[in-house]
């Protein structure tokens, strides 16, 4: 059994509901499973950006047992 | 080489006076700093303020990594970061890049790699408020 902590960022935290859950899976999983996995199947937002363990990452990278995986939209940081 | 994220308002050129008079003095003869500013306008509409997320950890380790990158690309005496969260009013500093080296080629091209590094990548997302609600910077059209 392996248990992921899923976190959701900005917009997507408001459309999904969560902010952060955890959630457990025996198969081997990636980025995309966790998604699918912690929002019951919602449809992911078009240029979704995600992270694992807060390095960004792809939707088929492979996730580990105890592996934070964020989930979150375009960055806007800095200004003009 | 420092990166810090605030949650309140902070005054850029002190940030950078206090990064200086740690420096042995005569050593560095360029300083090349950007400070971005909140605006009261965006895509056409008023802005009276903006909530800026960000998801900590990763935030301190992205701006952490671009400043050690910063130093290893170019000759610096030092470098600094400082980026604000939460609510933000119009005329409010955002964020400060700046780098400190012998020359002053060295200092503009490393203070402006932070800043376009930092917005390329830097986990943060603007929330602003208009006339009309509130809606995510990143859902907004084009200017």
């Amino acid at each position: 059994m392996m248990q992921l902590k899923v976190k959701f960022f900005a917009s997507l935290s408001e459309q999904t509901g969560f902010t952060e859950t955890t959630v457990d899976t025996d198969s081997p999983s990636t980025v995309l499973d966790a998604w699918q996995l912690a929002t019951g199947d919602q449809t992911m937002p078009v240029n979704t950006l995600c992270a694992i363990n807060m390095t960004y990452a792809h939707l088929d990278d492979s996730i580990s047992d105890g592996d934070e995986v964020a989930f979150f939209p375009p960055v806007t940081g800095g200004c003009a | 080489m420092t990166a810090l994220l605030r949650g309140g308002a902070f005054d850029p050129w002190q940030e950078l006076a206090q990064i200086e008079a740690g420096f042995v003095k005569g050593k560095h003869g360029a300083c090349a700093s950007f400070v971005g500013t909140m605006r009261d306008f965006n895509v056409g509409d008023s802005v009276h303020s903006m909530i800026l997320e960000h998801y900590p950890e990763m935030t301190q380790q992205f701006l952490d990594t671009i400043c050690i990158e910063a130093a290893r690309r170019w000759s610096l005496i030092d470098c600094l970061i400082v980026h604000r969260y939460g609510e933000i009013k119009p005329g409010e500093p955002i964020v400060l890049t700046a780098a400190w080296s012998a020359h002053r080629a060295e200092a503009f091209d490393a203070c402006r790699f932070l800043i376009e590094e930092l917005k390329a990548r830097a986990p943060f997302w603007k929330k602003e408020t208009t006339d009309t609600g509130e809606r995510w910077v990143h859902d907004a059209p084009d200017e």
